[in-house]
Parts: C-alpha cells; structure tokens; sequence
C-alpha cells in the first residue's frame, strides 16, 4: 500500500462524468504531476482529495486512513491555488501563520516557524508587507510557504505558474521542486503545460476526458506513448495517414511510398494506420544501416534559436524535424529537395 | 458648446436649491430664538434638556445593537449565498428589499397583532419584549442597505479561494466567517452600519406605536410643542446623517487594504 493511495474515484456533476475509474498509488516523497487538456478533471480530482468536493464513489487514502468522509479542515493537507489566495487583510508574515494560529501553537513557535518558512522561499524581509504590496511571484511563494507552514502530509498545487509571467515561471518551478525535495513531501502538481510536467516530475499522470490514460515517468511518457491521445498531447508529433501492407513483413505504404519497418505490426493489409514520429528522431540526410529514407522536398523553415524546425513535404504529407542550429551552416532554403531519415525504431504505429 | 454647458450648470444650480435652501431656512430659523440677532440659545436649550439626553442615548444604544445583530444575521447569509446557493440570490435580495415595500406602520401593526399581550409570545407585555422587539423591527428595516453593501463587499474578493485557503489550513465556519470574510468585508458593513444608524437614530413609526421613549417621538413631541428648538434638534438629526455619511467615506478611502490588487 503506497502513501497515497486513489481507488476507482468517480465524479459526476447531474449527468456529466468528469472523472472516471480514477486509480493511482503515490509514494511518500514522489513529487506527481497531473497533466491533461483544459476539462479533463484535473482539478476535480485534486479538489477531492483536499475535501472541497465529494466523490460520487471511490476511496482517498492517505497513509492508510480513508480521509473521504474526513472534512478539508481535518485533513491536513496543503494547497496551493492559481490565484495565490492570499488573505488580503493579513501581513506575509500573519498569513503563513493563519495555520498555525489554528492548530493553538504558541507565539514564539509560530514566529520562529514563519521565519524558516519565509527563508525558504526566498523572502525573509517582506514579513510585514501585505499581499497586495507583492508582485505575482512572491505571492505565490508566500502561499507556499502559508501551505507548507503546518507541516501537511501531502502538498496539492493547482496551476500555481499559470498567472506568472514565463521567466518566473521556471525559476519558481526549480524552487518549488528543490523545496519539495528538500522537505520530502509527496506533491500533487496540476498543470496543462507539459514543460512543467515532465521536467519537474518524478511521475506523470495524462489526464483525458475524465480518465488516466497513461501513469509514467516523463522518459516513458515521452518515448513510450501509451495511447494516441497521449502521444499527440505530449511533445510534437508527426502523425503520418498510412495504410498496411504487410503486416507479417511491417510494410506500410506512404502514398506512393512502401516504407519498411522490419517488425510484426498488428492488423491485416489495407488497414489505415497513423505514422507517429518526434521531431528531433527526424534528420536531414541519408543516414546508416536500420533507416527508412523518404525523398521530399523543404516546405518550411522556423528558426527558433538554438533549434530549427524544418517542415519537408514527403508524398503529399509533411514531416516536421528539429536540428541544431550551426553558425557556419545556415538552413536549406525553401523548395530544395532533401532526404530525410528516421531509424524504424523511432517510427510508431498507431491504429488510425 | 457653451450653450449646453450653461444649461447643465442651470440644471445643477436650480437642483442645488431646491435641496439647500429648506436647510438654509431651518438653519437661520432656529438660531434666531434670541430677539437681538443670531445665537445658539435653541441648540444649548435642546441640549441642556434631560430628555433630548435621555431619548438620544436610547437610541444610540438601540442603533448600535441594531447594527450588531444585522451584522450577525447579514453576514453568513450573504456569504453561504454567494458560495453555496448562488441561484438564491436574487430571491434573497427580493426579500432584504421588502422592508423599503411594506411601509413600517404596516410591519408595526404586524408585530403589534402577533405578538400582544393575549398572543402566545406577549412580548409587548414587558419592557424587555418590547425593546426586543423594537431591536428585531429594527433589524429588519436596516436589511436592504445591510445586506446590498456586504454583498458588494463579498463580490470584490473571491470568497470561494479564500474558504478553501482558509479550510485547507484548519479552519473551520466559524473561524472563516470571523477572521476571514469578516474583516474583508469590513469597509463595506460600515457603509450599511452607519446607514443603520442614521435610519434607528430618526425611526418615528415604530417607536411611537409601541410606546417607546426614543429620539423619533421625542424629536416630534417638540415639533410639536415648542417653535425654535424644533428646528435646531432638526438639524442637529441632520449634522448626525451627515457626520455617518462622512465617516463612511473616510473608512473608505483610508482603509490599510482597500487598495488590493484584483
Ligand atoms: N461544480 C461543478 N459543476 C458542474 N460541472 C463542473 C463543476 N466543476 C467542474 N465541472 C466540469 O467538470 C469538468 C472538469 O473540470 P476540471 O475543473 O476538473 O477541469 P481541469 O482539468 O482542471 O481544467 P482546467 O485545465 O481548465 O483547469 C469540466 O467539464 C467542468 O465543466
Ligand atoms: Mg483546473
């Protein structure tokens, strides 16, 4: 039995399920990123485990104890919202103490407490500001600090960088993973960006309609796509029409184009597949042995600094591949035809 | 242009008599008790008065807990209707208006049938019954400014967040009410407090029906009595209504954390 353990959690508001058959065992420590489409239930799964809403069945157990009938003020468990919510009428320093006014502890241990948490996320001296003295990122720091300062058993955050603008965005993602580990506390983290999720991440949970189509860690999820949903949502993808030829043999055709992939593929000939292939497995070139070649064309080139992304045109259908930038080699230029190669390995098959 | 800006000046000139010149009148009239020329003597003969003392403090005191118990019936229901029964909203907002409606002689007559002494809760038959009464009248007139501006107060932070910050860290309803909507919504209860206050201080009708010496009927009984005093206790009421009015402003704009960011 893991830390926190989510059985068959279920939610329906009137007729609308929005969580369904939700199942995930969470570790003590593991920091797990809940990521998923705007709608998906993210956020109702959270807000039950916190006690904000009831599950229509199902069970939440934290370190073994049912909490599902617990109410959120019982739970112990720290959150952390989009838009801070912070208490506008009290001081950083007042409100990182609220909880621990709460559970009756003494003023000294609170002062003493409030003190370490304000170190910890970087704001020492702003004790005896008020939250609308504050810019976006320090508030939400200072809400961190408030939700880790009564010692929670789990950290739940709700699209807490969503409101920040981007170069905070990832300073406060490295801080607020380092203090997690720090602390070791096992974390919950909703967010739609899959940035955030797969580079803060010990697990990841890919959240679709309501279901969690894929549990893994960001290598897996990334290189291991377990649907087609999952693999489209995560990262960019080429996502090629093709149709089997030979099964047995692993032979589909691309247009024109027989392709061979040198291993069992399901399905009978004739059926329409999808190709599926990350950008950055795509090269330029002929390359060795265990590559399939296609010829096309340069249909676009996006110079975004350290990376080009080039769109080749390949039987009536575009692939999209990253390279490096070079400073002593500029990018092809438009409409020059090219080969590009793509180890068979790194070629899905997804059933259309 | 210049035509249409002279005919908005006409307009905010001819409003503006309309307005002070009544007051103007009752101000010169009632310092003019004295033959030879202006003096306060109708304010220091009000005010010397054992029973404009008596009556005021009355009603202050009455005031004051009239706004205490709106307080404690206005607050938690504005809150758990916006959190909880949004939908209810407009029909609670119909019934807060429904004191402004029915006039208070009805309402009065109402309390006075439902509750005299051969009722099954006499409270017009005792002292205490009748203040309490007086108290819960009083309450009930007070709603529609009460319960508008906490729900103004209410819109302009976001409750929902804010309760679940304040349960995720312990609290419970009590607890959130007093120490976290309370105090947010404090600056917009003062504007309904000191409406409240200037309506209890000058309440006539339900005062004199149920026999009760407060500041209203005291205020008429010299009105009707006396000719110079009147008018002095008059705008005294008034320096009273606009005293409220200025400190609502005031509470307004020097308030430590009014300015938040939204
Ligand atoms: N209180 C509610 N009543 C009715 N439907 C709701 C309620 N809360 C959420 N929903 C519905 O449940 C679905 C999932 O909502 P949820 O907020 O969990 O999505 P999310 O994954 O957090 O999305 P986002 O990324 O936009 O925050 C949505 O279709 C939403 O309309
Ligand atoms: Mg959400």
């Amino acid at each position: 039995m893991a830390f926190l353990d989510i059985l068959r959690l279920e939610k329906s508001f009137g007729a609308h399920r929005v969580v369904k058959d939700f199942n995930l065992n969470i570790e003590k420590g593991e920091f797990i990123s809940f990521l998923g489409p705007s709608g998906c239930g993210k956020t109702t799964v959270l807000r039950m485990v916190a006690g904000f809403e009831t599950p229509t069945s199902g069970a939440i157990c934290i370190d073994g104890r049912d909490v599902s009938g617990l109410a959120a003020n019982r739970r112990n468990i720290g959150m952390v919202f989009q838009a801070y919510a912070l208490f506008p009428n009290l001081t950083v320093e007042q409100n990182v103490g609220f909880g621990l006014r709460i559970k009756g502890e003494g003023k000294a241990d609170i002062r003493t407490r409030v003190g370490e948490m304000l170190e910890m996320v970087g704001l020492p001296n702003l004790g005896e500001r008020y939250p609308f003295q504050l810019s976006g990122g320090q508030q939400q720091r200072v809400a961190l600090a408030r939700a880790l300062a009564i010692r929670p058993q789990v950290l739940l955050l709700d699209e807490p960088l969503s409101a920040l603008d981007a170069k905070i965005r990832t300073s406060l993602r490295e801080e607020i993973r380092r203090i997690q580990r720090e602390l070791g506390i096992t974390t919950i983290f909703v967010t739609h960006d899959q940035e955030e999720a797969l580079s803060m991440s010990d697990r990841v949970v890919v959240m679709h309609q309501g279901i969690a189509d894929q549990v893994g860690t960001p290598f897996e999820i990334y290189n291991r796509p377990a649907t087609r949903f999952v693999a489209q949502f995560v990262g960019t993808l080429n996502l090629l029409d093709a149709s089997l030829l030979d099964a047995a043999a692993g032979r589909v055709g691309l247009g024109d184009l027989p392709v061979a992939l040198n291993r069992k593929l399901p399905g009978r000939a004739g059926d329409r597949v999808s190709l599926a292939l990350r950008p950055e497995t795509v090269a330029l070139g002929r390359k060795g042995e265990g590559s399939v070649v296609l010829p096309g064309h340069i249909a676009e080139v996006h110079f975004l600094g350290s990376v080009i992304r080039i769109r080749v045109a390949v039987a009536g259908q575009f692939v999209s591949l990253d390279t490096f930038n070079q400073p002593d080699r500029p990018p092809p230029s438009v409409g020059t035809p090219v080969e590009v190669s793509i180890s068979d390995r790194d070629l899905l098959v997804l059933a259309a | 242009m210049t035509e249409r800006r002279l005919w908005s000046w006409l307009a905010v000139v001819l409003g503006g008599l309309y307005f002070l010149l009544p007051l103007v009148g009752m101000v010169d009239f009632s310092m003019r008790m004295q033959r030879d020329g202006y003096s306060f003597e109708a304010y220091r003969v009000v005010l010397a008065d054992p029973q404009f003392q008596q009556t005021f403090g009355y009603s202050v005191v009455l005031a004051l807990l009239t706004i205490v118990l709106g307080i404690l019936i206005v607050v938690p229901t504005a809150y758990f209707v916006r959190l909880r029964f949004p939908g209810l909203r407009p029909i609670v907002e119909f019934l807060t208006l429904l004191p402004l409606v029915i006039p208070p002689i009805v309402i009065v007559f109402g309390y006075i049938r439902i509750y005299n002494t051969s009722s099954v809760l006499p409270l017009t038959g005792s002292w205490w019954g009748t203040n309490l009464l007086l108290l819960f009248g009083y309450a009930t007139l007070s709603l529609p400014y009460m319960y508008r501006s906490v729900d103004t107060g209410l819109r302009t932070i976001d409750i929902g967040s804010l309760t679940e910050a304040a349960q995720s860290l312990g609290a419970g309803w009590a607890r959130i009410l007093a120490v976290v909507i309370l105090p947010n919504v404090f600056v917009s209860i003062l504007s309904g407090a000191f409406l409240t206050f200037a309506i209890v201080i000058g309440e006539y009708v339900f005062a004199a029906l149920l026999n009760v010496g407060s500041f209203g009927p005291y205020m008429v009984w010299m009105g009707g009595n006396r000719a110079y005093e009147p008018s002095a206790l008059a705008v005294v009421a008034f320096a009273i209504t606009w005293a409220c009015m200025g400190l609502i402003q005031l509470f307004t704009r020097f308030s430590k954390f009014s300015t938040v960011r939204r």
